[in-house]
């Protein structure tokens, strides 16, 4: 049967962070986390690769949080089983890091036909895991797919570039990571829900996968974050208010003229 | 007497021309920072005039791997070509021009070299230990995160138009021809597609005047063309317009296209972050809104509460008689 592995990110909902206006700080504990968008777009091509093909879907993450809550709810679209890696000692992992951790799970779940991504996260969107992943399981990769097919051994994916679209064939396995214009991932219904809650969801930590401490964190990242800050905001915030319509409006003109901005 | 310097060569790279330039810019200043050598890297067919003109723009050197597997951008060649320089010369930053090319290329040879990459970079400058200062938008447009890379190169990618195309130097340079075996692609490109471009690229335009989910039909947007049209400027669309309505396919905002004009209008636009990242660096904000708790007003310099459909034809009018007679 085919192997679909779906990784998927519990990001932060970055509609929902807020700063802290003096310090500028980005409060982002206690903001709200959710499947990463084009991870969902990626879950829901495989399940619709299996919804024709009778593959076996299983998603995946690598966290240093609770992420079941998030995982529940990948399997109520419709994977089969869900995988979660989670240590403490994964937190502040960069790229390098969390590509090697998740590269570790998947050799231990065994053989796949296709691993699938989203093209980037919505919280740090450097879309680097993909590309990362594909080189340290080394497979062909296949980045920014709107369209995706399967045939025996062979996928053909057509992806976005800035200036035109290219058809691509690869074998599998392979990695390919799609973009929000491949699909409508689909809300699950009450009943998927209900059952989501029997799946199995395989746990494990570091010592499972027998990762060093020098891999993860801190410690194996090649980045390091000195600051995060909320962009300062230095705008004249002038009300322009009048009598009428057209007085508004003249208010504004001169206002723009004597700023020198206008085009001609 | 020129003191050594102790610092390995900055590299650039972009498969595209006039990222290139924008990169021998940036990467020539980092580069007299840290008193050593600009490189550019040319991968492909036939490649001579490309090195000249690189050197003309700054580049003290030109890495060339001359072989037709190249000339496609296929992942594999590329990235074992990049790999092989990186390794055999060790530079100690190497920059990439931050196209969905660039950015996949420069995340491989990163895992290749055991490296970090930081993505997308807006601000780039040196520390006070030498090191790659890099910042980047990051949590959808909520922050600018600031990053180190413990390990050399550090390798960062750039988006277009971040940095300026520096002056024609017409200097000659070091031409380095590397031969290397590369590794076969591992996919096939079975057919291309152009997209075609728009004729104004909405990056270039002085004057921006966008439209939001305050308007009602598609049609509507002929007002703001007008506007557009009397400032010498173009008009741009949110993503809610493009994604939901289906009005339009090009947005601005942090995941379309980020722009600075010297103006920029926003009608009938909430100003969610989405948005707002991708007009931060407008010199004008002007914002029209009919809820006066919009989030825009909060980062306009021009904030007028009332309804777009009056006030844009009258600023029209206005506009019109006033530049007019001046």
């Amino acid at each position: 049967m085919l192997r679909i592995i779906v990784c998927v990110k519990q990001a932060i909902d970055v509609t929902q962070i807020r700063a802290d206006p003096t310090t500028r700080h980005l409060i982002t504990l206690d903001a709200p986390r959710k499947i990463s968008d084009f991870d969902k777009n990626a879950l829901e091509e495989a399940i619709r690769l299996k919804e024709k093909t009778g593959s076996e879907v299983i998603v995946l993450t690598v966290t240093s949080e609770d992420a079941k809550m998030v995982l529940r709810e990948a399997l109520a679209m419709g994977a089969d089983k869900a995988c979660l890696v989670r240590d403490l000692s994964f937190e502040n992992s960069d790229t390098l890091a969390t590509s090697y951790v998740l590269a570790e799970a998947i050799r231990k779940l065994g053989d796949f036909h296709l691993i699938l991504c989203g093209e980037a996260s919505v919280d740090s969107y450097s879309a680097q895991v993909g590309p990362r992943l594909a080189e340290r399981l080394n497979i062909p990769q296949i980045t920014y797919a709107r369209k995706l097919g399967l045939e025996g051994d062979t996928i053909t994916v057509e992806r976005t570039l800035e200036d035109r679209y290219e058809t691509v064939k690869a074998k599998t396995p392979a990695l390919v990571t799609v973009t929000g214009e491949i699909n409508e991932p689909r809300i699950p219904s009450l009943m998927a829900i209900m059952k989501a809650s029997k799946k199995e969801i395989i746990t494990w930590n570091a010592g499972d996968l027998k990762i060093p401490k020098e891999k993860v964190g801190e410690n194996g990242s090649a980045i390091h974050v000195t600051e995060v800050l909320a962009p300062k905001v230095e705008r004249k915030k002038v009300s322009i208010k009048g009598e009428s319509v057209a007085e508004v409006a003249e208010e504004l003109a001169k206002a723009l003229i004597k700023e020198g901005v206008i085009g001609r | 007497m020129k003191e050594m310097s102790q610092h390995g060569e900055v590299w650039v790279f972009s498969e595209s021309r006039d990222l290139m330039l924008e990169l021998l810019g940036k990467g020539g200043e980092l580069a007299q920072k840290l008193q050593t050598k600009l490189a550019a890297v040319l991968l492909g067919r036939g490649v001579e005039k490309g090195a000249k003109e690189f050197m003309g723009y700054g580049a003290h050197k030109v890495y060339v791997v001359d072989n037709p597997m190249l000339e496609n951008w296929s992942s594999e060649p590329c990235v074992s070509a990049l790999t092989y320089l990186v390794r055999q010369y060790r530079p100690e930053i190497f920059l990439f021009g931050s196209t969905r090319r660039g950015k996949e290329f420069a995340s491989r040879l990163a895992t290749r070299l055991e490296t970090g990459c930081v993505p997308d970079c807006t601000h780039l400058s040196i520390d006070g230990n030498g090191r790659l200062l890099m910042g980047r938008v990051v949590y959808g447009g909520n922050a600018v995160a600031t990053q180190l890379c413990r390990v050399n190169p550090q390798i960062a990618t750039v988006p277009p138009r971040v940095f300026e195309k520096p002056a024609y130097k017409g200097r000659e340079g070091e031409v380095i021809e590397v031969e290397t075996k590369l590794e076969e692609p591992r996919t096939e490109v079975v057919e291309v597609k152009e997209i075609e471009a728009p004729k104004v690229k909405i990056e270039e335009a002085k004057v921006v005047v966008a439209g939001g989910r305050g308007l009602e039909k598609k049609e509507d947007f002929k007002i703001l063309e007008e506007l557009a049209e009397t400032l010498g400027g173009q008009v741009a669309y949110t993503r809610p317009l493009c994604e939901d309505r289906k009005w339009f396919t090009d947005w601005v905002g942090l995941s379309g296209h980020k722009i600075k004009p010297a103006l920029y209008i926003g009608c009938g636009i909430s100003g969610v972050i989405q948005h707002v990242a991708g007009i931060r660096d407008s010199k004008i904000i002007v914002a029209i809104n009919k809820d006066p708790e919009a989030p825009i007003f909060e980062i306009a310099d021009y904030k007028i509460v009332g309804d777009l459909y009056e006030i844009i034809p009258a600023l029209t009018t206005a506009l019109k008689k006033l530049l007019k007679t001046s």
